[in-house]
């Protein structure tokens, strides 16, 4: 069950282009599972930031001198990300979670591919150590723009059997996109379950390939959120239920794991008209709720 | 601000602490707290119910249900504003019998008090859907989310036109227990506020809901065009409280006797004393509870120190105070300056 806890900074340190935070999240660390987040709140009781951001978990500490902790990976674009990326050690900053639906785990041993982007790769460890310990084996993707922001390529080769990094513009690894990576590493290792986090393009791209060829992806979504606890519903997306019926749905309590083949990715930011509840085309300026 | 809570047994409000009588009755609703969730705020409740227990509040408003699933509007649905947000979300929901079934059905069983919110399309709308809430148990009160296109207008809004305003809320009050009171949620985008209040007042409405969000508009400055999929949306949070207050007040002045449920960017206890002083007699935290999902009890225990510490033993003497005449302000010669928290004044 979610929480709120008064957290303060531990550590921040520069990780390329970001930055890793290290909180005390008294129980949410111990409660922490792959692929959930926490909402951090910006800038004090009187901030004039009112809305939390969410970032996936990197990596939780259960107990130490500093009770549970929780390490989260800034990426410094924005006035909440700016103002996160300069706390410093013993700076309170206040959490709520862990939230969301974290990656489903293979019963069995089988091949995992986990493909990240960006800092978009940050729950991946987490997951990778999870898998190991359940004898998948676990080959790992990274691609960014540039080598400054890839993520986790030390702790990767630690962690993976393989590890493939692409960059943009070649700075290091393949020149391209994860995607152009992917294939042959499916191929290579017989790849059961594909695990991603990043950019919703890149998921989309990865989604669509494993599901031409029938592997089963799990996918965390980055959508923007209000509260990320599932009551403001500004971070919804196009997902096929069980039933075959699309509903638009919260990545903040539904997801932000969803499986790859239920996403509609080529609709997301619309509203598909066979969606249950579509309007037939009834537009207006009303602005309120 | 925050004292240590002390629980007498015999305590009106058992999370009080315990000096000030914090129940306030709302056009017949009796509730232990002043404080309720906002509609669109709180969902139907469940969500809060992990950070808090929500029976304690006075109640909880749903989200606006309609008579047909929606899907809402396209994403982006919201904008970070300065000290508020800017949404449009479409209201988005899964429509009155599965609401009805699922929603209703988990408040009432936890005991929670329950205000629902409606939102129609056309008059028509709101009829059948205060009908349908009358088939069943568990709500405690309805308020009219009248700020919807009325599709018969050329989709002017209902709230902006004391006839339409005036025939949603009758249609409500036709189709509605004489006991369970209708609350009418008024827009603050008109020219006077007040006469929409007395209209809807004379057409049955017990009391009233102020303020609905304001229309705005951000633009994107990196893609140059509007950041909500929906163009305006609804800017609410701290930045709207002044123009709540006011709005309050206002009504207050014009209608002395009807019940006021103030909303509009609370945040703290001393915010919500704002709209109690101006005439509310209970107030919803709305935008608040996506900064602090715990903040509606934390603005109780505030909103009952702030009171303490200023001689009131109950929530009621405060409720319209801002509006007495010097002579007639017994309490304010009862506070030491000593005893006020700095953070206050």
């Amino acid at each position: 069950m979610p929480e709120q806890y008064r957290g303060e900074v531990v550590s921040v340190r520069r990780a390329g282009s970001y930055h890793v935070l290290t909180l005390t999240a008294g129980s949410i660390a111990t409660q922490t599972r792959p692929g959930q987040f926490v909402a951090l709140a910006i800038g004090g009781e009187e901030s004039g930031l009112l809305l939390r951001r969410a970032f996936s978990i990197h990596g939780v500490q259960e107990r130490g001198v500093f009770g549970g902790t929780v390490d989260v990976v800034v990426s410094p674009h924005g006035a909440g990300t700016r103002w996160l990326a300069q706390r410093h050690r013993g700076d309170a900053v206040n959490l709520v979670g862990p939230l969301g639906r974290p990656f489903s785990l293979p019963r069995d041993p089988v091949s995992c591919a986990l493909v990240g982007g960006g800092y978009g790769s940050a729950p991946l460890f987490m997951l990778a150590e999870q898998l190991r310990a359940r004898g998948c084996r676990v080959d790992m993707v990274l691609g960014a723009a540039t080598e400054e922001k890839l993520f986790g390529v030390l702790e990767a080769k630690r962690m993976a059997s393989t590890v493939t990094l692409t960059t943009d513009d070649g700075s290091l690894g393949q020149t391209g996109q994860v995607t152009d990576a992917l294939a042959g590493v499916m191929d290579q290792h017989g790849t059961d379950v594909v695990y991603a986090c990043g950019p919703m393009g890149m998921l989309a791209a990865v989604a669509n390939m494993a599901t031409a060829r029938g592997v089963y992806s799990q996918c965390a979504v980055e959508e923007s959120m209000a509260c990320g606890i599932g009551v403001c519903m500004t971070c919804v997306l196009p997902v096929i239920g069980d039933d075959g019926t699309t509903r638009m749905v919260r990545s903040c309590i539904d997801g932000p794991v969803f499986r790859g083949d239920t996403v509609r990715w080529a609709d997301v930011g619309t509203i598909p008209p066979d969606t249950l509840g579509a309007s037939p085309v009834r537009e207006s300026s009303e602005g309120a709720r | 601000m925050t004292r240590a809570t002390v629980v007498p047994a015999e305590s009106p409000s058992p999370w009080s602490d315990g000096r000030v009588n914090m129940s306030t009755s709302l056009a017949g609703l009796e509730m232990p707290s002043p404080v309720l969730t906002a509609s669109g705020c709180a969902a139907a409740g469940r969500e809060l119910d992990q950070f808090f227990d929500i029976t304690r509040l006075g109640a909880v408003v749903t989200k606006s249900i309609t008579l047909e699933p929606r899907a809402g509007r396209p994403t982006p649905r919201m904008a970070e504003t300065p000290s508020g947000m800017l949404n449009s979300i479409g209201l988005q929901g899964p429509g009155i019998t599965a609401f009805v079934e699922r929603d209703l059905a988990w408040l009432t069983q936890r005991g929670a008090r329950t205000v629902v919110s409606i939102a129609g399309d056309t008059v028509e709308d709101y009829a059948k859907l205060a009908k349908t809430l009358r088939m069943h148990d568990g709500v405690d009160a309805i308020e009219v989310n009248i700020s919807c296109p009325n599709v018969a207008e050329r989709g002017q809004v209902f709230a902006c036109s004391p006839d339409s305003a005036s025939a949603v809320i009758q249609a409500v009050r036709r189709n509605t227990d004489s006991r369970v009171p209708i609350l009418a949620k008024l827009s603050p985008d008109v020219t006077d506020i007040t006469s929409i209040a007395v209209a809807c007042v004379r057409a049955g409405a017990d009391g009233l809901s102020v303020i609905n969000t304001l229309l705005g508009l951000v633009i994107d400055t990196e893609q140059m065009r509007p950041a909500l999929a929906g163009v305006t949306g609804g800017l609410s949070g701290p930045a709207i409280r002044p123009v709540a207050v006011r709005c309050v007040w206002q009504i207050r002045q014009a209608l002395p006797d009807i019940p006021i449920l103030g909303m509009g960017g609370i945040r703290t206890g001393l915010d919500a004393l704002q709209f109690i002083l101006a005439g509310a007699q209970a107030v919803s935290v709305g935008t608040t509870v996506f900064n602090d999902p715990s903040g509606p009890i934390r603005v109780h225990q505030e909103l009952s120190t702030a009171l303490a510490e200023r001689g009131f033993s109950s929530l009621a003497e405060a409720v319209s105070y801002a509006h007495r005449a010097p002579q007639d302000r017994g309490l304010s010669e009862s506070i030491a300056p000593a005893e006020i928290d700095e953070d206050s004044l």
